[in-house]
């Protein structure tokens, strides 16, 4: 499948680079390997479906917000995937410093969109770039739980999502996704070894028990749908040194509490894991 | 007005460019160089005196040459050069020197300019991508070079504090690269193959050399007080600096990387902690706060990693970047002051 270039305004040309490479690590030729790579995924594997794509910016910046889920999210891609295939603006992607730490992978998440999740990154990103940034408030703590709390979302950080909206003058776009929990779940973690190798959480997935060392890596098909909620604009001026702390809790739950009964609402209307 | 500057660090590299390009200033009234060793570069009439390293002459030659400006472009960033205890002597002691010279009761120093690094921000795996000025660096210093650095900043910002009537200048340069500067950057970039840590490509931002004496004659002209952070706009993979200097690339294992780079030193490639720890996360800093104070980059990081790589391939051809200069003082003095000399009034700016 051909992929046509996204749209956005593009970096100010420098006719002295040899490759594509943005300022922030990103390749839109990596990307788009990665998009045709992923395709067969997205469309076979996972069957992802959107509702209300249309609510996402064609232009400027926004901060999506999303829910995550399964011991490797499925979430990030299809909806980095799903965004520059469907409506062509690139998605910076923002996740744990962590990632950067580790060889190869930390190479090619940046390459493919990601971006250490910095406040500062996200307001550069989003404020003076006009970019669509990618985040999951709930953080590891989200991907980190174990099957039978699939669904409920946990604390939105402290909010720190909302702030950097407000500061960047950027409406929030909620995204709600369901299937990720049923394509990896976690049956059971090892908090003592997740404690020596210094890292979230390690979990024993359903797909390791089925599939044994192949799990590892290969999600469950489950059906991937996926909905985008009204943009959400908050009324005050940007890049202000600080805003009120309550406003943002108040803001950051409201938030997760719409997120929520939207899930639930999706998956009443569920009638099948695999088949949607 | 006419100005009367005091360059520390005439001999290196910087000391001796910056004195060059302030000579050609007709409101600078006289040029005076400190450093251990003769300044590298032909200088019409700035007048060189030998120190020691940790200066304690300053304070003295301040004194009696009543300068107004002070260009401290003397710290050392290429840890390779000099001995550990060099590095705190010439960093650490000649910058506490300076300060109390130029803090001194009846001081006629007026303006301060110090050449520091963007090694100051350090370099992990939590670092934001762009550092901006006032943002803390994450963690302690590791390296020598990068503790003898934020002692140095933290001197300053309290001299400027009990000195209000100084304007302070702070320029935290990126990796430099140009034609005629060498650092543990240039030398490895000019390996057969150039060494890289397996499984990380960070991105690196670069300053070129013209664009650091550029920035320091700018800061002292229009007298710009505060910090200023000096790098050229965009960043770039490691892997592709080393494409457009014609280089493959050679990995070195992720893990224990300081113990696979330590026998390199035997073949005179010395990498430095800090350059290894810039191996694995790259740096980025904002460089938006200078340009906004008026300044113009000549460069981009990409354009300044060009222009070196040409630089080299000139000398490959023709066996020199530029015609080398050796400085003789009887010679300089002859030059300068011996009345057999016929000077050109409309050239000679004395």
């Amino acid at each position: 499948m051909h992929l046509p270039g996204l749209a956005g305004q593009p970096p100010p040309v420098d006719e002295a680079r040899l490759s594509d490479v943005d300022e922030w690590g990103r390749s839109e030729h990596m990307r788009e390997i990665a998009r045709r790579l992923y395709e067969p995924l997205y469309e076979s594997w996972f069957r992802a479906e959107w509702e209300g794509l249309e609510k996402i910016p064609r232009v400027g910046g926004a901060l999506l917000v999303a829910n995550h889920a399964g011991a490797i999210p499925s979430d990030a891609p299809v909806i980095m995937h799903g965004v520059e295939t469907e409506i062509r603006r690139p998605v910076y992607g923002l996740a744990d410093h962590m990632f950067k730490a580790i060889p190869v992978v930390g190479t090619m998440w940046s390459r493919v969109g990601g971006v250490a999740a910095h406040p500062e990154n996200a307001y550069r990103l989003l404020r003076d770039q006009r970019q669509l940034v990618l985040v999951f408030p709930e953080g590891t703590k989200g991907t980190g739980k174990v099957y039978s709390e699939r669904y409920k979302l946990r604390r939105f950080g402290r909010g720190g999502f909302v702030e950097i909206a407000m500061r960047a003058g950027v409406p929030v776009v909620p995204i709600t996704v369901v299937g990720s929990e049923e394509a990896m779940p976690i049956v059971a973690k090892v908090p003592s070894l997740a404690k020596l190798l210094g890292v979230p959480y390690v979990p024993i997935t359903a797909n390791m028990l089925l599939m044994g060392p192949l799990g590892a890596l290969v999600p469950f098909p489950a059906k991937m749908r996926l909905r985008v909620l009204d943009p959400i604009r908050f009324d005050v001026p940007p890049d202000q040194d600080r805003y009120s702390k309550s406003r943002i809790m108040d803001e950051a739950e409201a938030i997760r509490v719409k997120m929520q009964e939207t899930l639930y609402e999706m998956l009443r209307n569920r009638r099948s894991v695999w088949f949607g | 007005m006419p100005r009367r500057v005091l360059i520390t660090g005439l001999g290196s590299f910087w000391g001796g460019r910056v004195a060059q390009a302030l000579e050609g200033h007709p409101d600078v009234e006289i040029i005076v160089g400190l450093d251990t060793h003769e300044p590298s570069v032909p200088l019409e009439r700035t007048e060189f005196v030998r120190a020691d390293q940790s200066y304690s002459i300053l304070s003295r030659i301040v004194k009696a040459t009543q300068v107004d400006t002070i260009l401290h472009t003397f710290l050392v960033v290429d840890s390779t050069r000099v001995s550990a205890r060099q590095l705190h002597e010439q960093n650490v002691i000649g910058t506490m020197n300076l300060l109390a010279a130029a803090g001194a009761p009846g001081s006629s120093v007026r303006q301060v300019v110090v050449k520091s690094s963007t090694l100051v921000y350090g370099s992990s795996w939590q670092d934001p991508t762009w550092f901006r000025e006032e943002m803390p660096r994450v963690g302690a210093a590791r390296s020598r070079v990068e503790r003898s650095l934020v002692e140095v900043e933290s001197y300053l910002r309290d001299f400027a504090e009990d000195n209000p009537h100084v304007t302070v200048t702070l320029l935290r340069f990126a990796n430099v690269v140009g034609t005629d500067i060498v650092t543990p950057i240039t030398k490895a970039l000019q390996l057969p193959l150039v060494p890289c840590i397996l499984g990380f490509d960070p991105l690196f931002q670069f300053v070129e050399e013209d664009d650091v004496v550029r920035s320091i004659e700018f800061v002292t002209r229009v007298g710009l007080p505060g910090i200023y952070n000096v790098a050229g706009d965009g960043r770039l993979p490691w892997s592709e600096v080393a494409a457009i200097c014609g280089k493959r690339l050679i990995p070195m294992p992720p893990v224990a990387t300081e113990l696979a780079a330590a026998p390199l030193a035997r073949l005179n490639v010395e990498l430095p902690q800090e350059l290894l720890d810039l191996l694995r996360y790259g740096r980025g800093v904002d460089n938006r706060r200078f340009k906004a104070a008026g300044f113009t980059y000549g460069y981009t990081s990409a354009g300044a990693v060009h222009n070196f790589a040409g630089a080299v391939r000139l000398q490959r051809a023709v066996g020199s970047r530029r015609p080398q200069y050796h400085y003789e003082q009887d010679v300089e003095q002859f030059f300068r002051h011996s009345p057999a000399v016929m000077r050109d009034p409309e050239e000679n700016v004395t």
